[in-house]
């Protein structure tokens, strides 16, 4: 086990210095390759299942269901964030998690919200993203789908912090699994119809739009202003770009 | 009749220019607010926009969106450095395709509206920016949607010149996109691959 680790992170650091601002993707080749597999599993057996899961389920069940895993990752973002030293926050999600497993019947209605408690959904990535890790290279997992180096060390620590993983009876656990999966494959059906419609190439638009939303999640939807060469300008505004950026105080280091 | 006609004309043309003169003084949330408000309202007041009648869709789009959004400077920021390699033809139907490729998506996810409302965070500019950040939340059943819009001061209000929708601008999210594109088969090549798109989509109704 300890090899593995040891291996593990030898591998990551060795993918984190490949991903540079001339090559964004170094494992293209191979994402591509797997990236494919999955749209074919999806649209063989996944997406099927979650729209007879949408098309039969009455919707406050659906809805019951999705609370039911969302209550279980709210106690591990509690987790996450007292980790990220965000401690009102971090309670913030205790109080959500405690008010909804006792109140809405082990996290099957989500009281909490309506008392004005809001998801913070914060998972082992993010944290590791907070704690200054690199991104790294962009990877494709079978069947997980979009990560990076630095989300696929949080993937395994945060798999441990789903409901089935306290429970013993493999049939049961199973079954709890494939039922989150179809749950959140549900909730994803528009969006993905989405993505067909103006992904002009759907594997470069997924992974785009995958490393932006989770920049953008590390820093609470409010990340920092990137270099960006490719910009273009109005004829007047460069001038007045550069006045404000010296005039402005420097931007905190995270 | 022909007096009736001049009445409503005239009616018409003081109406357009109440808020034209509304706009310019409007603070860049308030207008985001305002046009989001109006959107939504005629979304839940219309039957067969909820039912998915794209004419009525288009036709809401075309009065309440697009005259408030910068088209030309979405798409050169899109096509990023290759802009300036495009002759005007080009710039014309690069703008003019990508523009049928957004309206038909943002037209789609109005289908969807229900019982959201939108909800405006705190502004962070100063009152002589002409470029401003507007970040707002769309509240409904389930997550909020983060909604954040790019605007620009205009000489009589303001637009909009990018979208984030959950942490995702819409411009950066193309720009990588179109690049491929066009290395790979050049701005005609990106072209006509728009508008394949669009002429799939339309197709498919």
């Amino acid at each position: 086990m300890r090899r593995a680790t040891a291996a593990l992170v030898c591998s990551a650091v060795v993918l984190t210095g490949c991903a540079t601002a001339q090559r964004p993707d170094p494992l293209e080749p191979m994402n591509r390759k797997v990236f494919a597999f999955n749209d074919a599993v999806d649209a063989a057996v996944l997406k099927p299942v979650a729209q007879v899961y949408k098309a039969v389920l009455p919707s406050p069940v659906q809805l019951a269901v999705s609370n039911f895993f969302g209550n279980v990752k709210d106690a591990w973002s509690a987790v996450n964030l007292f980790l990220q030293g965000r401690f009102a926050d971090g309670l913030s999600d205790v109080m959500r998690f405690g008010t909804n497993t006792v109140f809405g019947f082990a996290g099957v209605m989500d009281i909490a919200t309506e008392l004005g408690f809001e998801r913070h959904g914060e998972d082992f990535g993010q944290t590791l993203g907070r704690w200054g890790v690199p991104t790294g290279a962009y990877i494709v997992w079978p069947i997980l789908g979009p990560s990076t180096v630095r989300d696929s060390i949080g993937l395994p620590v945060d798999m441990k912090a789903t409901p089935e993983s306290v429970v013993s009876v493999s049939l049961t656990r199973n079954t709890m699994t494939g039922l989150r999966l179809v749950s959140t494959r549900a909730g994803l059906l528009s969006a993905t119809g989405l993505i067909d419609d103006i992904a002009l190439d759907k594997y470069t638009f997924v992974r785009n739009a995958y490393l932006q939303r989770r920049r953008s999640l590390v820093y609470d939807g409010n990340p920092p202003d990137e270099e960006d060469p490719d910009a273009m300008m109005p004829p007047e505004a460069p001038a007045a770009a550069a006045e404000s950026a010296a005039s402005a105080p420097a931007p905190k280091a995270r | 009749m022909l007096k009736s006609r001049w009445t409503s004309l005239i009616a018409t043309a003081a109406l357009v220019l109440a808020t034209t003169v509304a706009q310019a003084q409007t603070a860049p949330d308030a207008w985001i607010k305002q046009i989001s408000g109006e959107v939504i309202d005629a979304v839940k007041a219309d039957k067969a926009i909820q039912a998915g009648d794209t004419q009525r869709i288009l036709a809401l789009v075309n009065a309440k969106i697009l005259p408030g959004v910068d088209f030309q400077r979405m798409t050169s920021s899109s096509v990023g450095r290759y802009w300036r390699q495009a002759t005007p033809e080009q710039q014309k139907r690069l703008q003019e395709e990508f523009k049928t490729l957004l309206v038909r998506t943002y037209a789609g996810a109005l289908t969807q509206v229900k019982d959201q409302t939108v909800e405006l965070k705190p502004l962070r500019a100063k009152p002589e920016d002409t470029e401003v950040l507007v970040r707002s939340e769309i509240k409904g059943k389930g997550e909020p949607i983060q909604l954040d819009y790019r605007v620009e001061k205009v000489a009589d209000g303001w637009k909009i010149y990018d979208v984030n929708v959950l942490g995702v601008w819409l411009v950066e999210s193309y720009r990588a996109s179109f690049s491929q594109e066009i290395s790979a088969s050049g701005i005609d090549g990106l072209i006509s691959k728009l508008a394949e798109k669009n002429k799939a989509a339309a197709a498919k109704g």
